[in-house]
């Protein structure tokens, strides 16, 4: 059976049992978009070196598929992220959002599923945000997420307040009897004036693999300040394509950090959309990878309106036969004059084997625009290595100090101290093996 | 407690060092002097342990040691110092952190126990007051952005830190103000005890009034071809290379 079909008959069996869904129609959109594109392919010019099609040719279940899981908190364990205690919990099992292990802390903050928001009163933001996405993303594998959307989880956060407990976000994949495919969805809306501070990661349990297809939206509205930190740190039989769509509605400021430390294919979809004069938008990113992996950063800024500021800075460390690709995006709309956008890739290659494709793209319509964009592949700094050690730093330890201090602009745009020392640790690590 | 004996090194085809002898004792300061191009930065070079250079002939003994089999790590274990004639910038890496991490790294070398914070604090207040350096600049990416006086002046930072029994300094002085000259050379005279030697590579004649050497050696293309004593130094300062050259003629 093709791919198309296989999720035919499950699309369609999904819309009989949820007549009255308000997300039908979205569902039903989606699913004719992804009849017509199907899963990408490396011919299709966004996923030219990032092949995901390879793991629908075998045998998988399909989270529709699944009866309700057995998981149990401890499984969470080896998992948890600094300062869970104290955090706001959402936890996701093979896509699925998993109430019982969940935890609100906040009572600024409302989590609750999709379908119900779209009945709510927050049917309008529903309908305004969720699938927005796929205005920046004309290929099958966003779609798919949206022509299954069920439960789903929609985070609110009220106006004019600070969430006092980060939001902490576990997309947990369950690949111990069989691979999976998951599609974990989530929408956010940041109230005016509001703050809050997330922090996801992803963990596959199980031999078997896994892959996680997530679509994470989220909009932002006036004076609101978000802090997203992504840290993928996931298993070698991992794949993630993970999208996130952050829409600035009103003048606000967002940050997301990126870490991608392992997993063995990472498809990270950035799109930072700013369709309010004023926004500021800053993209970090850090990637170091080993053996064979793969990591994609795909980035969007897109300038709708004028005075807008975006500093993007990803950087990549590369070694074994890792490969890596980075892919920036500028957008800069007719009306958007005064745009400042910054971009820098930097890459280090520590082998023969490891490759990175890097490439700004930059489409700017306004005359008067600041932009920069630079991006380097090379090798340790050999001079720097010397000077290390005439004062009597051993090899490995120079390589170490000089990737980490590499690293260091990255982490240090981790806001949460928790989060940076955390992360930092984990680079440390990492960069002591290599 | 260096001795060099016949040195010969190169870079690809090129043959730079052209059979140097050198011999320091404990105690005693050497002045090179020498025309660009000559190869005092490259036998600097070739003395830390420089892989880019290759050595195609001759011996370099250092307390005993064929320091040539030796990485440049463990050189600087053994007690070798090489002031760089250009520090290299580290992003992200502040001196205090490669202080901490090299001192420690020179203690493991020599089977000692790793200096706890407070002691090490303290050196690291004293060598500061030492070269006049303040904590600002070590909390900065070593290098990144420092005026070329004060990479020079954090050169020696580190050599105060270290303690080098040989240290090698590739013209400290060029680009240092003159207060800074005396400030580098009180730095380096400290070190000047029966037991150190200290080989200063240097173009004017200023520095040696401060740290006042026991021989002049001219380097010149890749062979010392005249040695004397601080007076040497008056005499080219003067002179230029020109009359050595016609010397050598
Ligand atoms: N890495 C290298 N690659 C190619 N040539 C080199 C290299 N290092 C040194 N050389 C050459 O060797 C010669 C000696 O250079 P070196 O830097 O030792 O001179 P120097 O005496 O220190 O000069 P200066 O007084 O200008 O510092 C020069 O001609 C230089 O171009
Ligand atoms: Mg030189």
């Amino acid at each position: 059976m093709d791919t198309i079909t296989y999720f035919k008959d499950r699309f369609e069996k999904l819309q009989e049992q949820q007549l009255d869904s308000r997300l039908k129609s979205l569902r039903d959109g989606a699913f004719s978009a992804f009849e017509q594109t199907g899963i990408p392919t490396v011919k299709h010019e966004e996923w030219k070196y990032t092949r995901i099609s390879d793991f629908f040719s075998k045998d998988y279940h399909f989270t529709t598929d699944l009866q309700e899981q057995q998981f149990r908190a401890t499984e969470l364990q080896p998992f948890l992220l600094p300062g869970h205690e104290n955090a706001n919990i959402i936890v996701f099992v093979n896509g699925h959002y998993h109430a019982e292990h969940s935890v609100l802390r906040s009572e600024e903050l409302e989590i609750i599923s999709l379908e119900a928001a779209a009945h709510n009163q927050y049917a309008g933001i529903v309908e305004t945000h969720l699938g927005h996405s796929a205005d920046y993303h004309k290929d099958g594998i966003n779609a798919l997420n949206t022509a299954f959307i069920q439960e789903g989880v929609f985070i609110h956060i009220q106006k004019g307040k600070t969430v006092n407990h980060p939001v902490y976000i576990y997309n947990v994949t369950d690949a111990r009897s069989g691979n999976i495919f998951a599609q974990p969805r989530a929408l956010v809306h940041v109230g005016e004036n509001a703050q809050v501070e997330i922090l996801e990661t992803f963990a596959t349990i199980g031999a078997d693999e896994s892959f996680t297809n997530q679509v994470f939206e989220i909009a932002v509205e006036e004076n609101a300040v978000l802090s997203l930190y992504k840290i993928q740190n996931d298993a070698a039989n991992s794949t993630i394509v993970s999208t996130t769509h952050v829409h600035q509605v009103g003048k606000s400021v967002a940050n997301v950090v990126t870490i991608s430390l392992s997993g063995g294919l990472v498809r990270n979809n950035l799109n930072m959309v700013m369709s309010a004069p004023y926004c500021e938008a800053n993209l970090s990113g850090l990637y170091l990878q080993s053996g064979h992996t793969h990591v994609d950063n795909h980035t969007v800024v897109d300038n709708r309106q004028p005075n807008c500021l975006s500093n993007e800075l990803y950087k990549g460390i590369m070694n074994g036969h890792a490969t890596g690709v980075f892919n920036g995006k500028i957008f800069v709309r007719q009306i958007a004059q005064k745009t400042n956008a910054y971009q820098t890739n930097k890459n280090i290659l520590l082998s023969g084997n490891a490759t990175v494709n890097t490439k700004p793209q930059l489409e700017i319509f306004a005359d008067d625009v600041k932009c920069s964009h630079g991006c380097t592949v090379g090798r340790l700094d050999e001079e720097a290595l010397f000077y290390l050690k005439a004062r009597g730093i051993s090899e490995a330890t120079a390589r170490s100090l000089l990737l980490h201090g590499f690293a260091l602009d990255v982490l240090e745009k981790i806001g949460s101290e928790d989060v940076r020392q955390y992360v930092n640790k984990l680079v440390t690590a990492s960069l002591n093996l290599g | 407690m260096l001795s060099i004996k016949d040195l010969r090194a190169g870079i690809e085809e090129r043959e730079i060092l052209k059979g140097i002898n050198l011999d320091i004792k404990p105690g005693e300061v050497h002045a090179i002097m020498g025309p660009n191009g000559s190869g005092k930065s490259t036998l600097a070079s070739v003395l830390a342990g420089k892989q880019d250079y290759e050595v195609t002939g001759g011996s370099v003994t250092f307390e005993g040691k064929d320091l040539l089999e030796l990485a440049p790590e463990e050189r600087a274990g053994e007690g070798i110092f090489l002031s760089f004639q250009y520090p290299v910038e580290i992003p992200g890496l502040s001196t205090t952190n490669f202080m901490k991490t090299a001192v420690n790294e020179i203690r493991k070398y020599r089977g000692q126990d790793e200096l706890d914070a407070v002691s090490f604090l303290k050196k690291m207040k004293e060598k500061m007051a030492l070269v006049e350096i303040d904590q600002s600049m070590l909390s900065r990416s070593l290098n990144e952005g420092f005026s070329g006086g004060e990479k020079k002046r954090n050169e020696i930072f580190q050599m105060a830190m270290l303690e080098p029994k040989l240290a090698i300094l590739d013209e400290t002085d060029s680009g240092l103000d003159i207060d800074a000259i005396r400030i580098v050379a009180n730095g380096v005279n400290k070190l000047r005890t029966p037991e150190n030697g200290i080989l200063v590579i240097t173009h004017y004649q200023r520095l040696l009034d401060y740290i006042v050497p026991d021989f002049v050696h001219v380097l010149y293309n890749g062979r010392i071809v005249k040695s004397g004593t601080k007076e040497l130094a008056y005499e080219l300062e003067e002179r230029g290379y020109d009359f050595i050259k016609s010397e050598l003629a």
